[in-house]
């Protein structure tokens, strides 16, 4: 039986692929020019959409035989917005910083002069003798792209370019396999749960293809609420297809007949796509009823969030689909006996599902041989802060921070010192640089205390302050907390004002007491995972910057120059050009004025709302401006 | 006033034609009636709570639990300032401080003129531009306390500008 229905639909499929290949080779193939433009979320925001309108304008008025794609996130965010031009006889070039001038001028350029602008080049996308490629980067050695392989490459919008790409191969042999078959190859790949907390993905599978209760649903958690984390974000926008691929083989292992994609509110863009991609995969019958001629059904539903951190917790997202308000509830009952409407169901993260069909269709063995011994595979992470390549990196498990942050990520800007990094949003926990050094996987990170989470790292440097950055992780845990366990809504609003006041110069020295015994007390009696690692923050930077609390309990000085209320600015009369106004004209408050006797500027304390304008205008060469902690140390003007 | 009643009552009704009455639509229902209106009006409440036979109460439970909706209409613009860690350690809260001072302000108000609203967002997710802020619905990387000025700059000429025109 399972032989016929295998026949049907590796037939179907085969037609289906040999349409979508021919579509996808007339990109590849070298006889037109192709122009790719960068246009997720993070490229609009640099101005991704005037520099396509640029491009378009250009290849219509000069008459251009090409192909304008629009693309997603090549994950290269420090150099957004980028593009791509692709040229018959050229390697595929990748330029960075586009404006809407330049992308005119390279078109032209390369399209019509034969000349790459080498002056603008990022890098090339294949190697070749002419321009040094993507792959002759340093970071090249520590990447691993399996997950981002096709991101920023293909149009997520066009179900052929995911098809040529190798997408739903995984789902082919998936439906060939007995469902037992594919839970058992997921348990034996010993895949983890992609969203932070690391459990083992097949185990959950396999507790609820065994429950009673029917029908079974099957979700996929994309509510990535992680401030600092866009990893999710972008595999949503850049390849929606190989996130629904996995979720219908998940599907299929399970039992389930429904699937729900949970989308937050806040990724308008990742919507927008996940929508189409659903619609073009039931158009090619990949989705809804007997799948690919086979015996399977399954359809998928987007769901958008509404604005609530907590809902990435499952039992809370559970409770917004089933339309209520979005507060956790005890466990047991698992998800996988009791879940979405009170039937098994199994939740994974977007990265856990987007995992699978490489693994099915691969093997066990290509997935085994890539990480450590107890955490197998990639790693994705979004870096962001203070570190010169911010954008996606996917590296394999065991790779350490140093590696990654100073390899790949390129160190810190401005000659600046390393000081933390923040791992794992408000759950994680901040690790100094004696931490460098260990290997990226779950249990490691958990050992110093802070957590793989999402996956979102925020790099600090010697001017960012660890009392503040504890307060604000805080401020936003207590904002986003429920209210439903008294700990978790109480002992965060109590720590919150506690780092307030030292912040401002108010604090104890026994309130550090305090916090830490608040902390505990935070951990022991909330339900879910949001009050149960809200305290890691506070927690980590008291272990290991210690001596920063103290300097602002006993000193009222913020020695990262960051705490507002603590610090003050001021121009340095022997510094200052005198005849410059660059700090008059720029400051947003009116509070620098030319002092009439001694022609410097001076700033008036009283006015001034500390928003660095100043600081940032002062021309290098002067660089008189300076930050002062505590105030008090600004001399009275005569 | 009558009249706006009856609008509200008809596109609400409108609105809930398009969705089935399962309880677990109630939050694609507000969706869709904010995406009409802006936000939600008092009087689409109650033809909701019928629709999907529940209590007013749980309609409101949901409306006020979750950050996306709101119970006040928007001022024309929206400037929703972003709050995530990349953006706050490059200064997303001074930029915030900067549209408070300039605007005059809190974060969840709305301008007298009804001109700007004020907003907080969790995260945009595009943390590679920090600091960020949302105007309309456009993203405006690197978005500093200059930045806000210019910003509030290109409205007032563009404001400027269609006031010549229709004249």
């Amino acid at each position: 039986m399972r032989e016929v229905i295998g026949a049907t639909v590796a037939s179907t499929f085969d037609e289906i692929k040999k349409r979508a290949e021919s579509h996808w080779h007339e990109l590849r193939d070298d006889q037109m020019p192709v122009i790719l433009v960068g246009t997720a979320t993070c490229g609009r925001a640099a101005g991704a959409l005037e520099v396509l309108q640029a491009v378009k304008d250009v290849v219509g008025k000069k008459s251009i035989d090409c192909l304008i794609t629009e693309v997603g996130c090549l994950g290269h965010c420090y150099s957004e917005p980028l593009i791509i031009i692709r040229k018959p006889g050229y390697p595929s070039i990748c330029y960075g910083h586009v404006t809407p001038v330049l992308a005119e001028n390279l078109v032209i350029n390369l399209l019509l002069n034969d000349d790459p602008s080498l002056e603008f080049v990022l890098g090339a996308l294949e190697e070749n003798e002419l321009i040094p490629s993507f792959s002759d980067f340093p970071r090249a050695r520590y990447e691993k792209r399996i997950l981002l392989k096709n991101c920023g490459q293909i149009d997520p919008d066009d179900i052929d370019h995911s098809i040529g790409n190798g997408g739903y191969q995984g789902l082919v042999k998936t439906l060939r396999m007995k469902p037992e078959e594919v839970v058992e190859e997921v348990k034996r790949s010993k895949l983890r749960g992609l969203g932070g907390a690391g459990f083992p993905a097949g185990e959950k599978w396999e507790v609820c293809r065994r429950s009673q209760g029917e029908p079974k649903y099957l979700i996929c958690n994309g509510d990535e609420g992680d401030p600092g984390a866009f990893m999710d974000r972008a595999i949503l926008e850049s390849d929606p297809h190989s996130v629904l691929e996995g979720m219908i083989i998940a599907g299929y292992a399970i039992g389930a007949r429904h699937g729900y994609i949970y989308v937050r509110a806040e990724y308008p863009l990742a919507v927008q796509k996940v929508q189409n991609a659903i619609r073009q995969a039931a158009e090619l019958h990949l989705i809804g009823e007997n799948i690919l001629g086979s015996d399977f059904s399954f359809d998928i539903t987007l769901f958008q969030g509404s604005g609530a951190f907590v809902c990435g917790e499952a039992t809370a997202l559970i409770a917004s689909i089933e339309g209520k308000p979005g507060i956790p509830r005890h466990r047991p009952p698992r998800l996988a006996t009791k879940g979405l409407f009170g039937k098994p169901t199994v939740l994974n993260n977007v990265k856990t599902l987007a995992y699978v069909p490489h693994i099915i269709k691969n093997g066990v063995d290509w997935f085994a041989q890539m990480g450590t011994e107890k955490s197998k595979g990639t790693a994705v992470f979004a870096l962001a802060g203070k570190i010169v390549n911010t954008g996606l990196v996917e590296v394999p498990m065991g790779t350490t921070l140093r590696q990654l942050l100073f390899q790949v990520g390129g160190g810190i800007p401005k000659g600046k010192r390393f000081k933390a990094v923040q791992i794992g949003g408000p759950s994680g926990g901040c690790l100094p640089e004696e931490a460098l050094d260990i290997p990226i996987d779950f249990d490691s990170l958990q050992e110093r205390g802070a957590m793989m989470g999402s996956g979102g790292m925020v790099v600090l440097d010697e001017d960012d302050c660890m009392v503040e950055v504890a307060r604000y992780f805080l401020d936003f845990t207590q904002k986003e907390s429920c209210g439903k366990c008294t700990l978790c809504r109480l002992g965060t609003k109590q720590m919150l004002e506690i780092l307030e006041d030292i912040t401002k110069g108010r604090g104890k020295i026994e309130d550090l007491k305090t916090l830490e015994e608040l902390a505990e007390d935070i951990k022991m009696g909330s339900l879910c995972g949001l009050g149960k690692t809200a305290p890691n923050p506070v927690l980590t930077t008291l272990r290991y910057f210690g001596d920063e609390y103290e300097a602002h309990i006993k000193e009222k000085r913020c020695p990262a120059l960051m705490c507002q209320s603590l610090t003050a600015y001021y121009i340095l009369p022997e510094k200052c050009a005198r005849g410059c106004d660059a700090c008059v004209g720029t400051c947003t408050v009116e509070a620098i004025s030319t002092d009439p006797k001694r022609r410097i500027k001076v700033i008036d304390q009283e006015k001034c709302v500390k928003c660095n304008t100043c600081m940032v205008a002062c021309p290098p060469q002067y660089d008189a401006v300076v930050k002062l902690s505590p105030p008090d140390r600004v001399p009275k003007s005569k | 006033m009558a009249e706006e009643e009856i609008e509200v009552t008809e596109k609400t009704k409108e609105v809930l034609e398009r969705l089935g009455n399962q309880r677990s639509n109630l939050i694609p229902i507000l969706q869709q009636i904010q995406e009409e209106f802006g936000y939600l009006p008092p009087d689409a409440m109650p033809e909701v709570a019928r629709f999907l036979n529940i209590p007013e109460i749980d309609v409101y439970s949901v409306a006020t639990f979750y950050n996306q909706f709101r119970l006040t209409p928007p001022g024309k613009h929206s400037i929703k300032v972003c709050m995530g860690t990349a953006c706050h350690v490059k200064g997303g809260h001074i930029t915030l401080e900067a549209w408070q001072r300039r605007l005059k302000v809190g974060p969840g108000e709305t301008t007298p003129d009804r001109e700007f609203d004020l907003d907080t967002v969790a995260c945009v997710g595009c943390c590679a531009m920090a600091p960020v802020t949302v105007v309309d619905k456009k993203v405006e990387g690197k978005a500093g306390p200059t930045r806000v000025d210019g910003i509030l700059l290109s409205y007032q000429m563009q404001k400027e500008k269609e006031g010549k025109e229709t004249l």
